[in-house]
């Protein structure tokens, strides 16, 4: 595996990532988990946990984090550059050129379509994980628990993942 | 000098921004608007705006246009590597540590707990995103459509994304 099919994975993902943070799991799923095997859904949930509960934008985050895995530090590098690039790029372009045209019909059009979809696409990449990986049926009680907390309660979902991680560990601590 | 002051500015903005995206806003306000009265609250509405509608993490996009705005294009790459520069950082702490304790029973024990609890933070996500989204029949035929072309057609997320775009055109 190359670092350039590393940063252009990585371009792509940030390319079509609309919404921020979490609308890129699916496509850091399809493209890291399924298509190229870089990790499993284990280690990929394990990353987004580190991302989620570090400083920093989600994404990057993960992107920083999935390319030390895979390619050390010139790994990181690559894909951090790479998921920032087309924003940066974009940007960029807008605020030369395009900024007058932020009102413009067509283009809220085209996000009034991408945005459910979005939507559409985070739960499906939840779909996926239930089903393929090894985590037992019985503890997505537990994901259904954080989802109310989260949603309805408020509760900030760094609590959620020191309770989890440490909570486990008390668990596991005074079964063995 | 201007560019140090953005430097140190969106340093801390990404130093302190956990959570990623929106929570990173106030912080922004903070820095940008009270205390160094680069822009005004009307042009901060503006690019979040835009930077909801572009692609890429809206820390990031946010970052690049207000560097932009207040130092032109090195201004731009100056503020977007200052809000990068503490991820990188922490998380290479991060995953160099873990691969040091990789036999650890404890740190094992740590992501068993955590990975249910993701499922339901990447689901409680959607329900958050859906609340603004889905606010017609059309959104939810949308959403329904998509759902079932990346979950059953295994169609590319990318694909979906520009398909949805397309359906947004044909339909409002």
């Amino acid at each position: 595996m190359s670092i350039i099919k590393l940063f252009l994975t990585f371009f792509k993902i940030g390319a079509f990532t609309f919404g921020g943070g979490y609308a890129m799991i699916p496509l850091i799923q399809v493209e890291v988990v399924d298509k190229n095997k870089w990790i499993d859904n284990e280690e990929f949930l394990d990353i987004i946990a580190i991302a989620q509960s570090s400083p920093g934008a989600i994404a990057v985050n993960s992107a920083i984090f999935i390319g030390y895995k895979i390619g050390g530090i010139i790994g990181a590098l690559a894909c951090m550059l790479g998921v920032i690039l087309p924003s940066f790029i974009i940007i960029l372009i807008i605020s030369m050129f395009l900024f007058k045209y932020r009102n413009n019909e067509v283009v809220s059009k085209i996000f009034l379509g991408v945005r459910p979809a979005v939507v559409a696409l985070i739960i499906s990449a939840v779909y996926k994980l239930t089903k393929t990986s090894r985590i037992k049926k019985k503890l997505l009680i537990i994901s259904l628990i954080t989802l109310i907390l989260v949603v309805f309660v408020n509760i900030s979902p760094v609590v959620m993942v020191l309770v989890g991680g440490f909570g486990a560990i008390v668990y596991f601590g005074y079964k063995s | 000098m201007i560019y140090i002051k953005l430097f140190i500015s969106f340093l801390k903005i990404g130093v302190f921004s956990f959570g990623g995206g929106y929570a990173m806003l106030p912080l922004i306000q903070e820095e940008v608007i009270t205390k160094n009265g680069w822009i005004n609250l009307k042009e901060f509405v503006d690019i979040l705006a835009i930077s909801q509608m572009t692609p890429g993490p809206i820390a990031i996009n946010s970052a690049t246009f207000l560097g932009y705005k207040i130092g032109g294009v090195l201004g731009a790459v100056v503020s977007t590597l200052a809000v990068i520069t503490p991820s990188l950082v922490i998380i290479l702490l991060i995953a160099h540590f873990l691969r040091k304790f990789k036999e650890s029973k404890y740190v094992d024990w740590f992501f068993k707990g955590l990975r249910p609890i993701i499922i339901g933070l990447i689901a409680s996500a959607a329900i958050l995103v859906a609340k603004n989204t889905i606010i017609d029949i059309k959104s939810l035929i949308i959403t329904l459509a998509i759902f079932y072309l990346v979950t059953y057609k295994k169609l590319h997320p990318i694909l979906c994304i520009v398909i949805a775009g397309g359906l947004g055109v044909i339909m409002y």
